[in-house]
């Protein structure tokens, strides 16, 4: 009975909300994601990214430096001479991280980052700006669908985070507070190709 | 945490007068009411997913013993341990000795109620390992040296100047000196200051809102990401958990973080839902050594097959506090544990017993509210006047209530004795409310007329009158 | 189409402290085509031993009841809370006792609560009564365990009664029988809550289908010196005038 049902491990009910086509799953990801005060833009393809990230930097005037996850590090960096970068973990001495994502859930609006050698746990929590690069066939409806990723890829990473919006606390008289631990600022770019 | 639900009465007296309490508590009934009731009408198959988490958390209970199986093989599988712990003390053993296998120092800590159960930051201070609070909440009381007062929000019930005068007060040392007063700026020196204490922690202790038979995985859920950067930075990861969080698939979990955040604070899924599965891989440049997760039975096993399972069902949501009207005249302190509300008035009993927690079930109008919001549909009101039934025939209320609902009962099975005595109390009452119509101060029923006057009755019963005018 | 025989419950609390209740509950129930019978023989349904953790005792009361209440059509009761303990918790209540189990869940079956029987067995439509603006107050048990709500608010618009709901109108009162009592400092300040949610409603009269809560709720109205009067539903749609609960010459 018990091993039956891990073996089958059947999806219960799935909202209808994520049940739509490929655009409306973008659209529904990035409405979502926006209203839990993440900023989000749209590139055509991932060469785009390094100019989006120069952009980002300097409309926040913050320092031209990021760290990146090492699977961005093979992106055409240096078309953006001015933008220092290093690849790897962190231990929180870095303002900006710059990652990609496992998937993205349009029924919540949700990314899931996952950890490993390509993509350091660390960068997802430790720096105070993180920019997430998705691209679109990374839209998937439910968390379900996640499931269904992860395990055609093996066995589960160290961690599997779903992240909905900047760090937040209302644990002083119940009002909204970014920024309490991880990441104060969370920035998402949609790649179509 | 050592009880002091035997004062609740007091307790309650004392909150009662509390002004910033009332205050924070108004904010709390408001604030929580209004988000979950939008986020049901947001999601027209919440209660199809009532019914089915529901259903999973009964089939879990069912065969409780073969999922635990099933998780402890796919922990070690992936790299981790299992510890079992029946009791409290063997629970707080195991993270001390844990602890000390890797010369911890100091511990961060995400929020875990089984921590505040097992009573374990004094233990471990006592043994010269300092826990380090990380959730704003758990930290402001850490500093105020006050247990949590709701399970969602342990601070809800400080004030900001309460909060800034805190920070003033304990962050001294680390070179502040000016006292803040806006949010953001309490948010950002908290922030600041909690920073190399992540980095420096030796181990981190979390909790698990869910725990996955099928690979072995626990789940945490915050808002802040304190509980990642606890399980992340440092060498050890502790899991702290009861036996009842196990939830078989990944599916199942599923299912239920979407009832849990919708219910707690009334987000579709709080800002990090995060599923940990045994230690850092080999290649993974960050992430903790080992994994442990040390399963807490303390009472659990013996609920399994009592009147009382159900409340195993619980995740922990909130939602039953937010709701009841005990709760927001009172605050979660009054009811003197770790647990409060309505599955504190539960729970509470069955863990530290009903001659110390008496009063927790008994301190309820019973007027469903919590049932009704709870995502597991817990009949918590019945479970309540289990409870009661347990104490009258334990006899652990007084001898004068015991006497007046035995003399009760005894009349109201002898209809013409009944009559009679409702015939004397009417007329005494009604003489008593001469001229106004309502009596402002009765001897006997002081607890009545403390705090609203008794209207007097007419005089004459409805059967007497009946039976004059001739219908009978 | 015989009339159906209708037992009236008055309850104990109306029983002592308002029989006026009891007569407007005579007066709607003839006026919906009923014959009605009040058996001589009640007392209490039971629900303060229950509630009180008294369990054996619960039970001997609880039979007494159903032999009192046999053998009628349908037994009528003023009150979602004594309704609500014969519906919903006699047949749990009896559920193991071989002579009375039976007998429990088929009077569980004949049992209402006097707003829902009018509405959903009678469809009756109350007189016209003068216009007047109320604040109706629904008692816990008999919104949830009996789904009480639409039925008294039914009856009294179309008796051209304007009706008021209160801010947090689902919150209880804090009557919640001996609680009322054993933890007067904390059901004093739940009531307060609700008559300051009341008040601000601005209507002059508060209305609800329990006396428990309009007892508790009229005193805690007088302590704080308002002039805001409680009834019972059924004294309202009978058109039984005569002083407000609490006040003088009741």
């Amino acid at each position: 009975m018990v091993s039956e049902h891990i073996r089958r491990h059947a999806r219960n009910l799935v909202p209808d909300r994520g049940n739509v086509d490929a655009d409306t799953k973008v659209a529904l990801f990035s409405r979502q994601i926006q209203e839990t005060h993440a900023t989000l833009e749209y590139v055509a393809t991932t060469d785009d990214v390094p100019g989006a990230i120069t952009r980002y930097l300097s409309g926040k005037n913050l320092p031209a430096k990021v760290v990146l996850a090492p699977a961005l590090a093979k992106l055409p960096w240096n078309e953006q001479p001015l933008l220092e970068t290093k690849v790897g973990a962190t231990r929180g001495e870095d303002a900006v991280a710059v990652t990609g994502a496992f998937a993205a859930i349009a029924e919540t609006g949700t990314l899931l980052l996952t950890s490993g050698a390509e993509s350091p746990q660390t960068l997802h929590l430790l720096p105070e700006h993180h920019v997430v690069v998705v691209r679109r066939d990374q839209v998937v409806g439910s968390m379900e669908d996640c499931w269904d990723r992860l395990r055609a890829q093996g066995p589960l990473p160290r961690t599997a985070m779903f992240v909905s919006g900047p760090s937040s606390t209302a644990d002083i008289e119940l009002t909204h507070y970014l920024g309490a631990h991880g990441p104060r600022r969370l920035h998402v770019i949609v790649v179509d190709r | 945490m050592i009880p002091t639900s035997r004062q609740f009465k007091e307790n309650a007296g004392r909150a009662l007068k509390d002004t910033e309490l009332q205050k924070a508590l108004f904010r709390v009934d408001k604030n929580f009411t209004e988000r979950r009731a939008r986020a049901v009408k947001n999601l027209p198959e919440f209660e199809s997913l009532r019914d089915q988490g529901v259903a999973i958390k009964n089939h879990v209970l069912d065969h409780l013993d073969h999922y635990l199986e099933v998780f402890a093989e796919n922990v070690e599988r992936a790299g981790g341990q299992v510890h079992w712990c029946s009791t409290a003390e063997d629970a707080r053993r195991m993270v001390l000795d844990l602890c000390r296998s890797v010369n911890a120092r100091s511990v961060t800590k995400g929020k875990t109620m089984i921590g505040e159960e097992i009573s374990l930051n004094p233990y471990l201070a006592a043994q010269g390992i300092e826990p380090v609070e990380t959730d704003l909440g758990e930290y402001i009381i850490q500093l105020a040296d006050e247990p949590p007062s709701h399970i969602i929000g342990p601070a809800i019930h400080k004030t900001k100047e309460q909060v800034s005068d805190l920070f003033l007060e304990h962050h001294r040392r680390y070179g502040k000196t000016k006292r803040l007063t806006e949010g953001e700026e309490l948010v950002g020196e908290a922030r600041e200051i909690l920073r190399p204490r992540y980095l420096a922690a030796d181990v981190g202790i979390t909790g698990a809102n869910f725990l996955i038979a099928e690979t072995g995985s626990s789940v945490i859920v915050t808002n802040e990401g304190n509980g990642d950067l606890t399980q992340t930075l440092p060498k050890m990861h502790i899991v702290l958990a009861s036996l009842e969080k196990i939830v078989p698939t990944l599916e199942d979990a599923a299912t239920l973080i979407r009832l849990l955040a919708r219910s707690a604070t009334g987000q579709q899924m709080s800002v990090y839902t995060t599923v940990s599965t045994g230690p850092r891989r080999p290649g993974d440049p960050d992430g903790p050594g080992q994994y442990h997760v040390v399963l807490l039975d303390n009472g659990r096993s013996k609920l399994l097959g009592s009147a009382f399972r159900d409340i195993l069902r619980c995740i922990r949501c909130g939602a039953c506090f937010n709701h009841c009207p005990v709760y927001a005249s009172v605050g979660g302190h009054a009811y003197g544990w770790v647990y409060s509300g309505p599955m504190g008035s539960v729970l509470t009993p069955a863990i530290v017993g009903i001659a110390e927690a008496h009063h927790l079930p008994n301190a309820s109008t019973f007027c469903g509210r919590c049932q009704d919001v709870c995502p597991m549909r817990i009949p918590l009101p019945s479970m309540m006047r289990h409870w009661r039934e347990e104490a009258f025939a334990q006899d652990a209320c007084t001898w004068r209530e015991r006497m007046a609902i035995r003399g009760w009962a005894w009349l109201a099975r002898r209809p013409r004795s009944y009559r009679q005595v409702a015939r004397l109390v009417a007329s005494y009452l009604a003489w008593r409310g001469r001229p106004t119509g309502r009596i402002a101060d009765l001897a006997f029923a002081r607890g009545w007329t403390a705090t609203r006057d008794l209207p007097a009755p007419a005089g004459r019963t409805f059967l007497d009158l009946w039976r004059e005018r001739g219908r009978t | 189409m015989s009339a159906p025989r209708v037992a009236l419950f008055v309850t104990c609390l109306v029983d002592l402290f308002r029989p006026a209740v009891g007569f407007a509950s005579v007066r709607l129930l003839e006026a919906a085509g009923c014959s009605v019978e009040v058996p001589i023989g009640q007392t209490c349904c039971g629900q303060p031993g229950y509630n009180a953790g008294a369990r054996e005792d619960a039970r001997g009361v609880a039979r007494a009841t159903i032999d009192v209440l046999h053998g009628f059509d349908y037994v009528v009761i003023p009150s979602g809370s004594c309704a609500g303990m014969i519906r919903a918790h006699y047949p749990s209540l009896l559920a193991d006792d071989p002579r009375y189990a039976a007998k429990a869940q088929e009077l569980a079956l004949r049992t209402w609560e006097l707003t829902s029987f009018l509405i959903e067995v009678r469809g009756f439509v109350a007189p016209p009564g003068p216009a007047r603006t109320v604040a109706y107050h629904d008692s816990c048990s008999g919104l949830r365990e009996l789904g009480v709500r639409e039925q008294p608010r039914r009856l009294l618009k179309a008796a051209g009664t304007a009706i008021r709901e209160p801010e947090n109108r689902d919150a209880c009162c804090g009557f919640g029988g001996a609680f009322s009592v054993k933890y007067d400092e904390i059901s004093g300040e739940i009531a307060r809550k609700k008559c300051s949610a009341l008040a601000a409603t601005e209507a002059p009269l508060v209305v609800g289908g329990d006396l428990g809560c309009l007892l508790h709720l009229a005193g805690r109205f007088q302590r704080e010196g308002r002039k805001i009067s409680c009834r019972h539903v059924a004294e309202v749609l009978a058109g039984i005038d005569g002083p407000a609960i609490g006040e003088a010459g009741s």
